[in-house]
Order: C-alpha cells, then sequence, then structure tokens
C-alpha cells in the first residue's frame, strides 16, 4: 500500500529557513493575540452610518403592502431601501443560479428573507427604525419536504425557471437531479448473500463561524464603493455585486478584512450589496454587523438530507452491489446545491470498490432556509449513511467492521460510480488500520481518590451521573472527498510573486486574493517562496480584487490550487531571475550555463552546492514580479442521465476511531477520544494541518450529538436561531484528537500535496454514531442523535 | 448618559452612551479597543471576555452604566497586566494578585471613535506579516506567547477571550490539570481549532510559567 | 431608556417606588440579552451594582442570608458546607464568565422555570426577602413561583435577599442538558435529607411551568422511611421504594415539549435524576451515620 506513492523530492529550497513541510508559525499571530487583527467587525469609519436589515416573521407569503413612511421620519434615519429601490434591473444575485432577490420582491420565499434595509446614526436608531416598517403578508402554503415539493398541486417554489437545470429535473421544485448508473444493481443483488437496507435523517447544520457577518462599505469620489469585507472568494462577489450597483467591476474595490471562520457560510453574499446599496444612498460610509440571531437566518446551511441505501454482500465480504437515493432540502435559493448533488451522487458508496450500483441525489426547493456551502458537502450526508450501512453489513455477516471494510476499501486505480479512475495514493485500508493500532484510552477515567470527577462523565458539570448507567462503545469510519472545482468547472488561481532586494537584503512580495478565514494560507503562501525563491523575508500583500482571482476558500482547494499559483509564479520569477544572472555573470563562471542553478540562503548556488554569487547582486535595483494565472488539470461534467465522466482532480482520505461513554438511561454521550488518521500527501505545514484536523473532527462531533438547526415542519420557521439552543461542543465537550498524518504524495499536485481541511469532517461524524451504537445496542438512524432517541422518549 | 471608568490602566470617558449599550460595545465601538470580540451577546461564547474589578465577565452582559468608576483590563491591555503581576510578584514574592496598577503608561488612546481600529488598521497585520517570526520586538503575555507557539489561533476570533480567561485561571491556579483547564474554559466557544491546540498552549504557559521562563 | 444608580438600597426602594415599571439589573445576565436581542426596551434599568450588602451573605444558626447579588462562584467557593445543594446547582449554571455575574436574586426575579437555583432552593427550604417602601416581608420559596416566568412580588418590591435552611444533612443537585457544560436545563433535579426534622425535600426545574416540588413523591417517601425506621438503621434504601419515588417525582412534572426536549424525555430524565440523588444522597447519610456512631 505504501509502494503506491512517496513523499515528493525537493531540491530547490530545502536548504531554506522557514520553507515548506516546517510548523513556521502564522504571520498574523501576534496581532491576533493581542487584538489588534481587524476584522470586518471592528472596522469604523469617521461619519459613518449603521445598517440594519428588516427580514421577514414568515417562510412563505405574498407581499400586499409596504410602508416605510414612519421609519424613514425617524430622527437619525438616513435611508430606508426597499426592492423598488434598487437601482438597475439586476435584482437577483446567486453562486451559479441568480435567483435570490437582494431585497423582497412581492413575496417571500423563507423565514428570515431581507425585506427592508435602513441607514442610522446608530445601531439601536437603525432597529427602532426597522421595527417601524409596516409590512402586510398574505401567508401561502409552504413546501417543507419531498412530498410536499412533488405534489400534484404542490406550490411552486420559483415559478418561470430559466436557469440551466430545469430542462433535465423532473419537477420545477427540484433544483438539481443526478443520477449515476455503473454496472447493472439489480442483477448484481442476484449474487449477494446478504442485503441490507437503511434509512437515515441528516439534520440541518450551522456553520457558525465566530465572527458574524460583517463590513464596510465606503462610497468613493469617483462614483465607486470601496468594500471590506469578510468573505471567502472576493471575485465571486465582486461578479454578483457591481451589476446590482449599475457599476463596472473596477469601481467596486473590495478589500479582504480579517475574516472570524468561514466554513462554506461566506460562500454566498450576505450584507455585502445592503451595505453598499445604503453607502451610494446615503453618500456616507455604512458598517453593517449581524448579531448571532440574524446570522443564523444571514447565511445558508447545510443540507439536511433523506438517505436510503441498499448493500449487498456475499458472504466472504465483497461488496456485490449498492442502490441509493438521496434527497437534499436546498430550501428557499439554489446557492450551491447543484454542486451538492454533484459530491453526494459521485461519492456515494464511498472509499469502496463496488462495480455495479444505481444511484440518484437532488436537491429540492423548499421554503426551508436556504441551503448551501458547509465544509465537506454533500460528502459528509451521504458519508453518513455509507458508514451506518458498512457496519450494518458486516454485523450481518458477522464480520469485523474494520475487516470488512478492508475487504472492500478502494485503491488507487479503482473506478469511482463515475467510471473515473482513481489516480493517486487511496490508502483507505492503510488509514483504518492505522486508527486501529492507536493505543485505547484508559477506562472509567472519571475516577479519583475523592470520587468521580463529573467533568470526565456523561452530563459534564452538570453532575447527572457518578458512573451509573455508563457504558463505553467503540466505532470506525473512513471517508472520502473530492479536493477543488469538480464537474468541468474552470478552477483556477492567480498569483502575484515579487523579487527585489531592500536594504541590501532580498525580499519576495505575494499578492493574491486568497481569503484568508484562519486555515493560515498566508502562512503556507510565504512557506512556499522561501521554498522556490531561498530568500527569508517575505511579504504577503493584503488579499483585494487588484489582483487576479484566487478562487474559492473551500472545496479544500486553497493550498492545492493558489498554493500552486504561488509556486508557479515564484519558478517563472526565479527562470527569469537567473535569465538575468546568467546576462550579467554568466562569462564570470561556467556553471552559469552547465548546471543546474538554484536558489538558496539569499544566494544563487549549483545543484552541487558552490555559490556563484548573492541575488541582491543579480538583482541590483531590478524588481523581477510575475503576475500568472494557474489551473489544475481540467475536469468533465457529469453525463446527465448516467452520471459518467471524469469529474474531479483529486481526493482526500480521513479515518476515525471514536471511543464514547454513553450515560444510557439519560442518553447523555460524553466522547472520550476521536483518533483520526489522514493522509495529506505532503504536510507543508504540519502543525496546521494537525490544527486543521481536529477542527473539522469536532464540526463532526457536533452534528453527531448536539448541533441541528430546527425548523418548524408546519411553518418552516427556524426554531433556535441562538448559541443558547443551536449548541456548538464546548472544550468541554470535545476529546483529546491524537492525529496519525500520512504523507504519500499525488504526483498531479504541487509538492504532491492533497487538500485537507473537509476530509475529517466527513468521517468523524459516523464514528461516533457507530461508538454509540456500540455502546447502547441500538440502530439510530439520524443525526444528530439527542437525549431522547437513545431513551426511548423522542 | 456619561460613562467613565478605567480600562488598562487607563481612565476613559464615553459621551452620549445609549442607556441600553452593554460594556462591550463601548469598549468597541466608543473607546477604540475593538480587541474584545462580539459573536453571540448573550454570554454563551466568552469571546468578549474581560476582566471588570478582576474579575472575567462577559463584557456583552454587562450594561456601560454598571462600569461606572469600575477597572476594565481588556486583551488589548493583557500583556502589560501580566507583567505588571510579573513585577509585583517579584517584589512581593506574593501569590496576590496586585490590586494597585502603577501608574506612568504614556499616551492616551482615548478616542470618542474606534480610531486605532480604523481602516488603516486593518492594512498593519499584513505589514507585519512579513515573517513568521512572530512577536518579535513586541512584548507579549506568556499566554498569548503560548497561543502563537502551540498553534491555538485559527481564524482568532475567540482567541482575545480564552486569553483573559486563560491567564485569569493561571493566575488563580499555577499548576492546573487538563480537566481544570478545561473547566475554566468551558464558557469560551472555539469554532476553528477542536480546542487541542488550546490546551497545548495553556499547558505550555503553565509549564513555562513555572520554571520561570 | 433612563438608567438608574441608586447609591444604597434606599434609593433603590425609592426609585422603584416611583417608577414601578423600572427593570432592576445586577448581574445582567437575563436582562442585558433580552436587550441585546431586542425582546425588552424597558423605560428604566436600575443598576443594583453600587450597593454593596447584596453581594454579601450571612451565615447565622439556622439559614444563610445570601444577598441578591452574591454570584454563583461565591456559594460554590464558600457555602459549600452550609448549602451544599445550591452549591451544586451555582457550579452548573452557565459558564464561569456568568457565574461571576449573576446571582440568586436574578433567578428569582426571572422566575423562569429553568432557573438553576430554584430546585436548590425549593429543596433546602428557603424564604424570599422582598422590600419596598412599604416594608419588609419573607415570602415562602413555595409560594414565591406563581406562573411561567412570574413570582409574587409586588411591582414596587425588590429582592434582598433569601434566606436558605442551612443544610441539617446531605443534599444533591442534578441537571440535564444536552452539552457537558454551558447549557441551559433540559430538566433540573434537587434533593435534601433533612435528619433533624426526618423528612425529605425536593425541587424539579423546567419540567413544569413554575419551578415545583414533588409532593406526593416526598410525602411516599418521608412515611416509607419513617416506617421502616431507616433514620434510625441507616438501612439502604429498597430499589423499590427507590422506584416509587422516582415514579412519583416524573409524575410529578407537567413539562411540554419544545426545542430543547420532549415532554417524555423531561419526565424520564427526572425520575432517574430522582433516583440517583436519592441514593447519593441516602448513601451519604449512611456514611456520615456510621462515621458519628464509629466516632461515639
Amino acid at each position: 500500500m505504501a509502494a503506491n506513492g512517496a513523499p515528493t523530492t525537493i531540491t530547490q529550497g530545502s536548504q531554506t529557513r522557514g520553507g515548506i513541510g516546517e510548523s513556521t508559525l502564522r504571520p498574523d499571530g501576534t496581532l491576533k493575540v493581542t487584538g489588534e487583527f481587524a476584522y470586518s467587525s471592528d472596522m469604523w469609519h469617521e461619519d459613518m452610518l449603521w445598517g440594519q436589515i428588516l427580514r421577514s416573521t414568515v417562510a412563505h407569503a405574498e407581499i400586499v403592502s409596504l410602508d416605510t413612511s414612519e421609519a424613514l421620519a425617524t430622527p437619525g434615519v438616513y435611508a430606508v431601501m426597499t426592492y423598488d429601490d434598487l437601482p438597475t434591473d439586476v435584482r437577483t444575485y446567486g453562486l451559479e443560479i441568480r435567483d435570490t432577490p437582494v431585497l423582497a420582491h412581492g413575496k417571500v420565499r423563507h423565514h428570515g428573507e431581507p425585506v427592508a434595509v435602513v441607514a442610522a446614526d446608530h445601531p439601536e436608531t437603525a432597529r427602532r427604525a426597522a421595527a417601524k416598517i409596516k409590512v402586510e403578508y398574505k401567508e401561502l402554503p409552504v413546501v417543507t419536504d419531498e412530498a410536499s415539493a412533488t405534489a400534484p398541486d404542490a406550490v411552486l417554489v420559483h415559478e418561470n425557471r430559466d436557469d440551466h437545470h430545469i430542462s433535465h429535473v423532473p419537477h420545477p421544485n427540484i433544483v438539481h437531479r443526478q443520477p449515476i448508473v455503473r454496472g447493472d444493481a439489480g442483477a448484481a443483488a442476484a449474487r449477494a448473500d446478504v442485503i441490507v437496507r437503511g434509512d437515515y435523517y441528516f439534520g440541518m447544520q450551522d456553520q457558525a463561524f465566530l465572527g458574524p457577518e460583517s463590513g464596510l462599505a465606503v462610497p468613493a469620489e469617483d462614483g465607486g464603493v470601496d468594500l471590506y469585507i469578510a468573505t471567502q472568494w472576493l471575485h465571486s462577489d465582486l461578479k454578483q455585486i457591481a451589476p446590482v450597483l449599475g457599476l463596472p467591476e473596477d469601481k467596486v474595490r473590495m478589500t479582504l478584512s480579517g475574516v472570524g471562520g468561514a466554513f462554506g457560510g461566506r460562500e454566498d453574499l450576505s450584507m455585502q450589496i445592503h451595505a453598499c446599496l445604503l453607502a451610494m444612498r446615503t453618500g456616507k460610509p455604512v458598517k453593517i454587523v449581524y448579531n448571532r440571531f440574524e446570522s443564523f437566518f444571514g447565511h445558508v446551511h447545510r443540507h439536511p438530507a433523506r438517505l436510503s441505501y441498499e448493500h449487498g454482500a456475499t458472504r466472504d465480504g465483497k461488496l456485490t452491489h449498492m442502490k441509493c437515493r438521496i434527497v437534499l432540502d436546498g430550501g428557499a435559493y439554489a446557492s450551491a446545491s447543484p454542486a451538492v448533488v454533484g459530491n453526494a451522487s459521485s461519492l456515494a458508496v464511498g472509499p469502496y470498490a463496488v462495480d455495479d450500483v444505481d444511484i440518484e441525489a437532488l436537491a429540492l426547493y423548499s421554503n426551508n432556509p436556504p441551503c448551501g456551502a458547509m465544509r465537506g458537502f454533500g460528502a459528509v450526508q451521504a458519508c453518513f449513511a455509507y458508514e451506518a450501512q458498512m457496519d450494518k453489513v458486516a454485523k450481518e455477516l458477522g464480520m469485523d467492521p474494520v475487516e470488512f471494510r478492508r475487504i472492500n476499501a478502494m485503491e488507487q486505480g479503482t473506478l469511482l460510480p463515475t467510471g473515473q479512475p482513481v489516480d493517486s495514493p487511496a490508502p483507505v485500508a492503510e488509514l483504518l488500520r492505522r486508527v486501529k493500532a492507536m493505543p485505547m484510552p484508559p477506562e472509567r477515567q472519571w475516577e479519583s481518590s475523592e470520587g468521580a470527577d463529573v467533568r470526565q462523565l456523561p452530563g459534564g458539570l452538570s453532575n447527572t451521573t457518578h458512573g451509573e448507567g455508563v457504558v463505553r462503545g467503540v466505532g470506525y469510519a473512513v471517508g472520502i472527498k473530492n479536493v477543488g472545482f469538480s464537474e468541468g468547472f474552470d478552477d483556477y488561481s492567480t498569483a502575484k510573486v515579487r523579487l527585489e532586494a531592500v536594504g541590501g537584503v532580498p525580499v519576495v512580495t505575494v499578492h493574491t486574493a486568497m481569503a484568508e478565514v484562519g486555515q493560515g494560507g498566508v502562512t503556507v503562501h510565504a512557506q512556499i517562496a522561501r521554498t522556490e525563491l531561498g530568500v527569508t523575508q517575505v511579504t504577503i500583500q493584503p488579499a483585494d480584487t487588484q489582483v487576479g482571482s484566487a478562487g474559492s476558500t473551500s472545496a479544500s482547494r486553497q493550498t492545492y490550487v493558489t498554493g500552486g499559483a504561488v509556486k508557479n509564479a515564484c519558478e517563472l520569477v526565479r527562470e527569469k531571475v537567473l535569465e538575468i544572472g546568467r546576462r550579467r555573470f554568466g562569462s564570470h563562471h561556467p556553471a552559469w550555463a552547465t548546471a543546474e542553478l538554484l536558489l538558496e540562503g539569499g544566494k544563487v548556488v549549483t545543484d552541487g552546492g558552490e555559490v556563484l554569487t548573492d541575488l541582491v547582486d543579480v538583482l541590483e535595483d531590478e524588481a523581477v514580479e510575475v503576475e500568472e494565472e494557474w489551473r489544475h488539470r481540467p475536469t468533465e461534467p457529469f453525463d446527465l442521465r448516467t452520471g459518467q465522466g471524469n469529474g474531479h482532480v483529486q481526493y482526500s482520505f480521513a479515518a476515525h476511531r471514536a471511543v464514547v461513554e454513553v450515560d444510557t438511561e439519560l442518553g447523555l454521550v460524553k466522547v472520550v477520544e476521536l483518533a483520526c488518521a489522514q493522509d495529506v500527501g505532503k504536510a507543508l505545514n504540519p502543525l496546521s494541518v494537525v490544527g486543521q484536523i481536529q477542527g473539522g473532527t469536532t464540526q463532526g462531533l457536533g452534528i453527531a450529538i448536539m448541533e441541528e438547526i430546527v425548523v418548524d415542519p408546519k411553518t418552516a420557521k427556524v426554531q433556535n436561531p441562538s448559541f443558547t439552543d443551536y449548541l456548538l461542543p464546548t472544550i468541554l465537550d470535545t476529546p483529546t484528537i491524537p492525529v496519525d498524518v500520512l504523507e504519500l504524495a499525488d504526483d498531479h499536485a504541487p509538492y504532491g500535496l492533497r487538500g485537507i481541511g473537509e476530509a475529517p469532517t466527513l468521517s468523524s461524524t459516523p464514528a461516533v454514531l457507530a461508538a454509540i451504537r456500540n455502546a447502547t445496542g441500538l440502530t439510530l438512524d439520524r443525526t444528530p442523535v439527542r437525549p431522547e432517541h437513545l431513551t426511548g422518549t423522542a | 448618559m456619561r460613562v467613565n471608568f478605567t480600562v488598562n490602566g487607563r481612565p476613559q470617558e464615553a459621551d452620549d452612551v445609549w442607556e441600553g449599550e452593554s460594556l462591550l460595545y463601548v469598549l468597541r465601538e466608543r473607546m477604540g479597543l475593538p480587541g474584545s470580540k462580539n459573536a453571540c451577546e448573550q454570554g454563551e461564547c466568552g469571546s468578549c471576555t474581560v476582566r471588570l474589578d478582576g474579575v472575567p465577565v462577559c463584557s456583552c452582559l454587562v450594561a456601560a452604566g454598571q462600569a461606572e468608576g469600575r477597572e476594565v483590563v481588556t486583551v488589548e491591555g493583557l500583556a502589560e497586566f501580566a507583567e505588571d503581576r510579573a513585577k509585583d510578584r517579584a517584589k512581593n514574592g506574593a501569590e496576590e494578585r496586585a490590586e494597585d496598577r502603577t501608574e506612568g503608561c504614556s499616551g492616551t488612546v482615548r478616542g470618542s471613535g474606534g480610531a486605532s481600529a480604523s481602516l488603516d488598521a486593518a492594512q498593519r497585520w499584513r505589514a507585519h506579516g512579513t515573517d513568521s517570526q512572530t512577536g518579535e520586538g513586541l512584548e507579549l503575555a506568556p499566554i498569548q506567547q503560548a497561543f502563537i507557539d502551540a498553534g491555538a489561533v485559527q481564524c482568532g476570533f475567540c482567541t482575545p477571550g480564552l486569553l483573559v480567561a486563560a491567564d485569569e485561571m493561571l493566575e488563580r491556579n499555577p499548576d492546573p490539570t487538563d480537566a481544570d483547564i478545561r473547566e475554566a474554559l468551558s464558557g469560551n466557544l472555539c469554532r476553528c481549532t477542536g480546542y487541542e491546540k488550546i490546551m497545548d498552549a495553556v499547558r505550555l504557559a503553565a509549564a513555562r510559567q513555572s520554571e520561570g521562563v | 431608556m433612563d438608567f438608574l444608580r441608586p447609591a444604597s438600597w434606599e434609593e433603590a426602594l425609592a426609585a422603584k417606588a416611583e417608577h414601578p415599571a423600572a427593570v432592576p439589573i445586577a448581574g445582567g445576565t437575563d436582562v442585558m440579552v433580552e436587550i441585546n436581542f431586542d425582546h425588552r426596551r424597558p423605560e428604566y434599568l436600575m443598576d443594583l451594582g453600587r450597593i454593596a450588602d447584596l453581594t454579601e451573605w450571612e451565615v447565622g444558626a439556622d439559614s444563610v442570608r445570601l444577598g441578591a447579588s452574591v454570584p454563583y462562584s461565591r456559594i460554590m467557593e464558600h457555602l459549600r458546607t452550609e448549602l451544599p445543594g445550591l452549591a451544586l446547582a451555582s457550579h452548573t449554571v452557565a459558564s464561569p464568565q456568568i457565574r461571576n455575574r449573576g446571582g440568586v436574586g436574578g433567578n428569582l426575579g426571572t422566575a423562569s422555570p429553568a432557573g438553576d437555583a430554584h430546585p436548590a432552593l425549593l429543596a433546602a427550604g428557603a424564604e424570599v426577602e422582598a422590600e419596598s417602601v412599604r416594608g419588609t416581608r419573607r415570602i415562602p420559596i413555595d409560594a414565591f413561583y406563581t406562573g411561567v416566568k412570574r413570582n409574587a412580588l409586588e411591582p414596587d418590591e425588590l429582592i434582598r435577599a433569601v434566606h436558605v435552611r442551612k443544610a441539617d444533612g446531605p443534599q444533591q443537585f442534578s441537571k440535564v442538558g444536552t452539552r457537558n457544560a454551558m447549557v441551559i436545563a433540559v430538566c433540573a433535579f434537587g434533593l435534601a435529607l433533612h435528619p433533624a426534622t426526618r423528612t425529605v425535600r425536593t425541587g424539579i426545574g423546567s419540567a413544569a411551568p413554575t419551578p415545583i416540588r414533588a409532593t406526593a413523591a416526598e410525602e411516599f417517601l418521608n412515611a416509607a422511611l419513617e416506617e421502616g425506621g431507616f433514620w434510625d438503621n441507616g438501612k439502604t434504601v429498597t430499589p423499590s421504594a427507590a422506584k416509587q419515588f422516582a415514579d412519583l417525582c416524573a409524575a410529578a412534572c407537567n413539562p411540554i415539549d419544545d426545542v430543547r426536549g420532549t415532554a417524555d424525555y423531561r419526565r424520564h430524565a427526572v425520575g432517574v435524576m430522582a433516583r440517583r440523588t436519592l441514593t447519593w444522597t441516602w448513601e451519604s447519610y449512611r456514611g456520615t451515620r456510621r462515621a458519628t456512631e464509629g466516632a461515639a
């Protein structure tokens, strides 16, 4: 297995301190620990106004009347805007389908949809004014699930659809549908000794980044606007914002502010257009900061999903076939739903070799909250279900669940259900082996000389058990996630790299539009520049729209794609520098013409280590600068009927072992340990890699036992938009997370690296569920699992 | 209304404060101290943790008027606070936290608006981001340095509140068990790290403290 | 909105008499949430933070006079012997930051069925010291909770202190939430043994419109303990008696289904907590008894 890949050998930069492979520290670390790092909510401007959004109180309704006069007359209020005040005919936006109104137009389609915006001199003035806007709603029936979406008399969430999916979906309330058929699942089922079916439900998760949506729009003298914003993709925002404002893109200058986490929730626009509109209307800077309540309505969530699976296997543990149907609820607007369908369907079988598959995935339009990107989308929901199935089949066969997975694990060369071969290492069995081999945490850690330490027990500080009813369970899971944008998307990034001598020292400046959301891209870019140019001092420029697009900070893609762009630009700079060197010094030493030349420690050296000259002497007062786009290998769309196609470029694999202790009487769970093994290809920054894995693992734990946005099925209204009732794991809920990092190079990727951010979120959830099943003997077909589900009181 | 209180050893005054404003809002929007973060405004995340007369509290749940005449320490003043404490301990050899803060802080930060949080501040972190050798030339509290060194900072939004809470815990309990650390920090949510590196950072700070580093 | 800053208790009472709608704020852990989330815009906000004696307590012969604003963290640290049930409950309140600010007066003033102090106060036995310019009265805790988030205070009254009976036997408190820290009660249970009077008292939180006692369960257990001579012989409570007690505690609940939990789960969980806390307190009582006898 390990022979399938080996770490890439790196010659250039191997001598440079702070290059790739080292755990260099974050360049923004000091500012973040001193409180000086300026997040989007920290922006401040002389004379600025505060924006406030009025949101719908019902999920689906016609707006019969809208009266803003009293709000507008409030002292301190500078502007109130509704749909009718939008400056151009472009009044909608959207990532792929422009179906989202900037402000509601005659109708609202979900609870919390923006209806009007207010600008005032104090947030309280703005809030009071917004409350004075009179909206009369005539409520409409709500679409809340597949049955109500596709019923013969179903209300259409969007009438007159003209997007490119409408021609192939069976109903206008279905955003996108992707079947994938390979082999003959029906015939293969006849070979099966056991057939196992299961229906699963995956709840709606919130990204719950801690820094709420916020930003500052400053009107400029040239009629344009400067926007300081927290986002995942500046250029995607720009393309959606500029036409609504009626401005050319170069008049909307966007700068990335500090981003307080993202996890997919900042892929769609939130307050960007509203702030710009108010700034242009009032001629004053406008700041908008959502509070936590509003944040729950202000961004898309993870798609809830219903998943039905059938697996067959022979007595000796070989899977014969898989059939599944995955229904994702996309809510009122499309957002990333088509891509979520693509991931869910193409990865529905998981990291297993199954030749005969019959898959269908679709996303609904409904009046539930809009759903879109969140860490691992599509693949996360599928992994929860197929891993539950793996345990079920193993149990039916009387096999060890890890052994059963090993027998069916995919390898390099295995074909995906889409017919695409996996053309890089796929160490699925090895990751499971490693995670199983880790030492088990000691039993009964709560016992101490002074009695039970409740902090180590289910229920924690709430003092619910001193050991009574507590049973330990262990569970395993493994997952596969595609890296980068798939299905034929032109997925590229742009990097501008400059090398010059400053005060006798060579200095590199790296400028990209990559959104640093906490993942550490800025750290890695500096490391790449050091490695490629042999220079210690690297400046990372602010991310803005003055440089070409970097693509999105999502899909685990930034280190691969923008990292690749930085590497590529550095290589071009190096060539240019060596060219200058040859011109200036070629006659001084024959090695200039004959040897492989490297840049190391601020000098030009031969691959034999002989120093030819100082870099600053080559550069003199010349600055060498390159701005260049870089793209990964192209992908293809999936066939709309068969799902066949080389849709993905790379995969990321992680496995987890969960150890839980369950108070079986009260249904309370303590996760004792959540061990992870992941193949990262090449760890450019090992400290950051482990940090990503532990963070992703914990988000998976959250969806396993506590995180869920609850929507009333009768009204489609959100029931728990606060941190009091939407619970995130605290440090007392989070176990130790030992991490085993495997580095098997993907030869197609820069340095052999793999995108790593999402994979740990996939397998964490099913591992915890498997452990709880192991402890309780219950079936548990939904996540999150709540105390009610463990005590028969749901 | 007008509110006067001491922040990080310096007297501060805010005018035209709306009666419903929180201490957090006044710090962030009126005093130019946006280090304390607003993430939930209901005491469920700890991002706004400051010390009020020495006690860690959620500044979002303190009405601005309640801070009148009191002493507040925010993340912006944490390094100086820790340094004074260390000096005080060295001087007195006492384990008690210094009650009297020494004067002599030069310059005032006061501003009717968040001058120090203005747009050029937004640029500054990149200007500093020239190298991985963070912390150079800047005096940090031991807990701040430990957070950087242990990789406990990702997006960093929870960091200020965690630092204030963790610093106070180590002041009370210099040799905490893991369970003690978890209990003391159970009021501070982090969404990025999974808390493991935060545990590492607090252990590191405790170890350095006990070694007198 | 006006911000009132009475410098003394007398000033506070006068202000409350003049503006009965004034909302008192001490720790701010309830009031500020409502203001921040735009759920409440009181005409007057009255800060009680300047009144020092509200944060003080006094241990008397039979009871502790606990100032309304004594923070939970102080109760946890300093009153574990006198008020063990309340100290345990205090430890489950929200987060360390909240425990540094919030006090029992706020729990009583808000009178939410989910307030963590209530079950402990009900089980221990307590009186609320309410005062207005008209005078002082003591409201028995059993008569204090009058409805969902309603209490027996008159509009001009403020809570000055709560008089909690000192423990004369073991006490326990247990609370179910779906997280291991910083969680609002799905339901909670307090139990206190009173060997001096040979009685058991209970308190249930978040499982009825108000905090309640499980009186039928108490009566059953009091009778069972008395009949079996358990207080004297120190035998283990029989599993059937413990189960009957737990069932009666569950039956005392009148819970609702909400986003935090189902009614069925709440009833079930109260039963489990009742049985466990009875076991813990009774075993502790037996242990103390044996130790006392051993010493004698």
